[in-house]
Order: C-alpha cells, then sequence, then structure tokens
C-alpha cells in the first residue's frame, strides 16, 4: 500500500480476537510524521491490543498495519527486527530487566545492536539518563527506583537506538500528577527535538492534553471519533462524552 | 443424572485434549531449539552465566544428594549381601547402582526440582510483567535469550553435575566401608570400578544432558506460557517441577532400553 506521503503508520480495518471475543473489530487511522497520535478510550476496549499489533507482538486476524509502507504481519523476522530497531515502545509496567542495573538494561541493547565500544556504550547511556535528568541512576536496580523514575528510565531504554517511531502503552498510569506531566512533557520533547512519531494510548486526560497532535477514541473496538482533543471534548457520541465528564 | 454424566465426559475429554493440545504445543516449543541453535546471535556470555548459575546454586545440593545415597546404599548393601556372605561384591555393586542409575536419576530429580522451580518462575514472571515482551520489541531474540542459553548449559552442566555426585557417592561409600571394616581404599576402588565399563559410564552420565534438556525446556515452556499474575508463575514453577521430573523418569526408561540394545550386557 503507498501511503500518503507524510503518514507514517496506517491502520486499515484491523481485526482481531481471542476466541469468542472480538477486540478489534475494524479499525482504520493514520499516524502523521512527526506528531504525537493519542488513542483513548475506556479499559478493555483495545487499545493495547491495537498497539501490541502495530508492533507485531500479535497478529492480526484481518486488515493491516502498514508502517513506512511495510506491512507488518508480513514481513520477514529479519525485516521485523529491522524495523523495530527504529521503533521504541515504553510498556504500561515500564518492563525494565529487573535483574539488570538501570546503565545495563540501556547498554544491553546498544551491546547487541549499535557496535559501539564499551566505552562508546556507556557514554551513550549517561547521555540519555542525563536527557532524562537521570543521571545518579544509573547503578541503581529498577526495585529501588519510584513509579515515575521506572517510567522515566524505561522511556530511556526505548529511545537508546535513537527510533524514529515511539509507541506509548499508558506511559502515564499509576503516577501522581506531577509525575504525570514530567512524563508528558518529555513525550513533547522528544517530538519537538528528535521529531519522533508517536502513538500515545491512554485515558489520562492530562496526559492528553499536554502530549496529543490528534486524538481518537476507541470504543468496542472501532475508532469511535477521531480529530483534535477539544473536536473529542465536543463530540456527541454519549460514550465519549461520559469519558470526558468522568474524567 | 444424564446431565451429570455428560458433564462428567465433557470435562474428561477436555482434560485429555488439553494434555495433548499442551504436550503438541511442548513439543513444536522444543523443536524451535534445533532449528534456531544454529542460528545467530550466540549467547556465549549469557551461556556461561547460566552454567555458572546451575554450577554454583545447585553444588551443595548436588553434593549432599550424592553423599547421602553413598552411605545409604553402602549401609543397606553391606548388611543384604552379608547374608549371601557376598559381602566383598559392595563396592563393585555400589559402584554400578550409582554409576548406572541413583545417581544419575537423583540427581537429576534433585536438580529438576532446584532448576524447574527457578526457571519455570523467573521466566513466568518476566512474561507476566512484560519482560519477554520488551525482549521481543527490541529485537533481542527473547527464545534465544532466555531458552537457548538454559538449556544448553543444562545440557553441558547436567552430567558434570552427575559425575561429581557420582564421586561423592563413593567417597560416602568408602567411608561407610572405613568406619565399619577399616577396608583398604585400595581394595574398594580396584573393587568397585572393576566391574564397569567405559561405555556404562559415558551412556549412563551422558543420558542426564538428555534430562538437561527435558528441565530445561518444560520450565521455559511453562514459563513462557503463562498467562496472569504472581500465582500463575507459581503455579508454572510447580507444573514445571512435576512434567519434568515425570518426563525424566519416562525418558529414563527409553534411554535404559536403548541402551540395553545397543550395548548389550558381557
Amino acid at each position: 500500500m503507498t501511503l500518503v506521503p507524510d503518514v507514517r503508520i496506517a491502520i486499515r480495518d484491523l481485526h482481531k480476537s481471542f476466541g469468542a471475543n472480538h477486540v478489534l473489530r475494524g479499525v482504520s487511522m493514520d499516524v502523521h510524521s512527526g506528531t504525537n497520535a493519542v488513542v483513548m478510550g475506556g479499559s478493555g476496549s483495545g487499545k493495547s491490543v491495537l498497539i501490541k499489533t502495530i508492533v507485531g507482538l500479535m497478529r492480526p486476524d484481518s486488515g493491516g498495519v502498514w508502517i513506512d509502507s511495510l506491512k507488518v504481519d508480513e514481513l520477514a523476522e529479519k525485516e521485523l527486527d529491522e524495523l523495530r530497531l527504529d521503533i521504541g515502545y515504553l510498556f504500561q509496567s515500564g518492563a525494565l530487566f529487573d535483574s539488570m542495573t538501570v546503565a545495563e538494561n540501556l547498554s544491553f541493547i546498544l551491546e547487541r545492536h549499535s557496535g559501539m565500544t564499551r566505552a562508546e556504550r556507556r557514554d551513550r547511556v549517561m547521555e540519555v539518563l542525563e536527557w532524562m535528568k537521570l543521571p545518579d541512576k544509573a547503578s541503581d536496580l529498577p526495585s529501588e527506583l519510584s513509579g515515575g523514575q521506572k517510567k522515566r528510565i524505561a522511556l530511556a531504554r526505548a529511545i537508546v537506538l535513537n527510533p524514529s517511531i515511539l509507541m506509548y502503552d499508558e506511559p502515564t498510569t499509576g503516577l501522581d500528577p506531577l509525575s504525570v506531566r514530567a512524563v508528558s512533557e518529555l513525550i513533547v520533547r522528544l517530538r519537538d527535538e528528535r521529531q519522533i512519531t508517536s502513538m500515545v494510548i491512554t485515558h489520562d486526560l492530562l496526559c492528553a492534553e499536554i502530549v496529543a497532535d490528534s486524538a481518537h477514541f476507541i470504543h468496542e473496538g472501532v475508532i469511535a471519533e477521531s480529530g483534535s482533543l477539544s473536536e473529542l471534548r465536543a463530540s456527541a457520541h454519549p460514550i465519549i462524552r461520559t469519558f470526558f465528564q468522568e474524567n | 443424572m444424564e446431565q451429570k454424566q455428560t458433564t462428567k465426559r465433557w470435562l474428561a475429554d477436555s482434560v485429555v485434549l488439553g494434555g495433548i493440545a499442551q504436550f503438541g504445543d511442548l513439543v513444536l516449543f522444543a523443536s524451535r531449539f534445533f532449528v534456531r541453535v544454529f542460528r545467530r546471535p550466540f549467547e556465549g556470555k549469557e551461556i556461561v552465566r547460566q552454567m555458572d548459575e546451575i554450577g554454583s546454586k545447585s553444588f551443595v545440593l548436588v553434593a549432599f544428594t550424592g553423599f547421602a545415597i553413598g552411605v545409604v546404599l553402602a549401609m543397606q548393601s553391606r548388611t543384604t549381601l552379608a547374608r549371601f556372605g557376598a559381602e566383598d561384591l559392595m563396592p563393585s555393586m555400589l559402584a554400578l547402582s550409582v554409576f548406572k542409575e541413583i545417581g544419575p536419576v537423583l540427581t537429576s530429580l534433585v536438580l529438576a526440582g532446584r532448576l524447574g522451580a527457578g526457571i519455570g518462575a523467573e521466566i513466568g514472571s518476566m512474561r507476566v510483567t512484560e519482560q519477554i515482551d520488551a525482549l521481543e520489541v527490541a529485537a533481542l531474540k527473547p527464545y534465544h535469550y532466555l531458552v537457548l542459553t538454559r538449556v544448553i548449559a543444562c545440557i553441558v552442566m547436567f552430567p558434570m553435575m552427575t559425575m561429581m555426585a557420582d564421586m561423592i557417592a563413593m567417597s560416602g561409600g568408602y567411608l561407610e566401608s572405613v568406619i565399619s571394616s577399616d577396608l583398604d581404599y585400595r581394595v574398594f576402588f580396584t573393587n568397585a570400578f572393576e566391574s564397569m565399563r567405559l561405555s556404562d559410564l559415558i551412556i549412563d552420565t551422558g543420558k542426564t544432558s538428555v534430562f538437561g534438556f527435558i528441565v530445561a525446556m518444560v520450565s521455559c515452556y511453562k514459563g513462557f506460557n503463562v498467562r496472569g499474575g504472581t500465582r500463575e508463575v507459581g503455579q508454572a514453577a510447580m507444573q514445571a517441577v512435576v512434567l519434568s521430573s515425570l518426563l525424566i523418569l519416562l525418558a529414563d526408561v527409553v534411554v535404559v532400553k536403548l541402551s540395553l540394545m545397543f550395548f548389550p550386557p558381557v
């Protein structure tokens, strides 16, 4: 499929079921280059399944995801690995490797993919940690970090290879409002300073307000409404109205 | 009444079919090992780390098991053989029992308990905390990094740990002999190894590589397929120990039968 020039991620009629549970029922949306696309929706609406399908952690039943005109589920293992090197992923839980220190979490990926020497890897790790304003945490274990610090270290790991696309799965879940703001501002900085294209899965309105260039509301496995965040806020769709009122 | 019977039959069918499906899934999971073991990347450093984990953390347990086997077997066989006036045969009986069967199987069962639970719980908790997905999206090949390394480490370390347990068992047996009958160590060890063949030693110690493969593969499989939370991780660890222990005993029967076919006793 040929994409509109500035569309980096295109999702078309995506379906995914688990047994009788039809989670995605024909999702279609685009993410434009250098923008933050926010996907919102209630629990169990299929947000996490959508983002996992985009990076090939799950295979769609039908429809497809195109990243830079490459159909993700049709890529060979080697091609998918190459594509994944250009995609960073921030997991809801952070998913830091808990037997490694913060520095090792970052260095581990560089060691396997960058061809850097040990000294270069150390410098790169410190550069990213300083960018995250957490250089003093390099030798800490993930269990010694607070929730907000874990998210920022996980984000540091996601950008250590300088990807041009970032996927955020609930980046602010479980954080206090100050940490929500800190993490959200990092997402904006990544877009502004590195022109990173992002998809942010969230149900946190504060985060969405800070980061969203475009917003999409997913309900019962389909995109119920797309537009700017203020357009979504003004939507007549009863579920979207309830969502915004209760948040 | 009829509905109860139908429900019972449905349950029995689903348990049997579920078991068959899971075994098929395990075989598929294990078959990926033979394809991927020849593919890059070669995780040499991680294999050595895993071997060190197995060796250093299981040493005391295996050594104690070996020593207990040797002492108890020596005590038991001495009294039994004395009834037939064949006490002199004790060292060779001890060596044959330890090297051919009891050493390899008991050491492997002990290691299955120690490692099976550890691997199942470690990989299971990595699964539920999305660390395996994190490896996957970073193009780090979790099967290579987590499964291949542990399976290769177990294939190499099980025979080494078994040899160690066997030697400690023989030392325990000798210690018991010294205490009971003041037997000279040259007589003891000459008698012990006189009846052994090199093929016995190689096959019966080498079969623990198969047991190591089983323990690591079953435990990785159980850990990889955990769905849920901490309770399911605990269940996976327990199932890894139970299933790998059962499969060790089953594999032992097959290996012994095959070895008797190809290397019949003289």
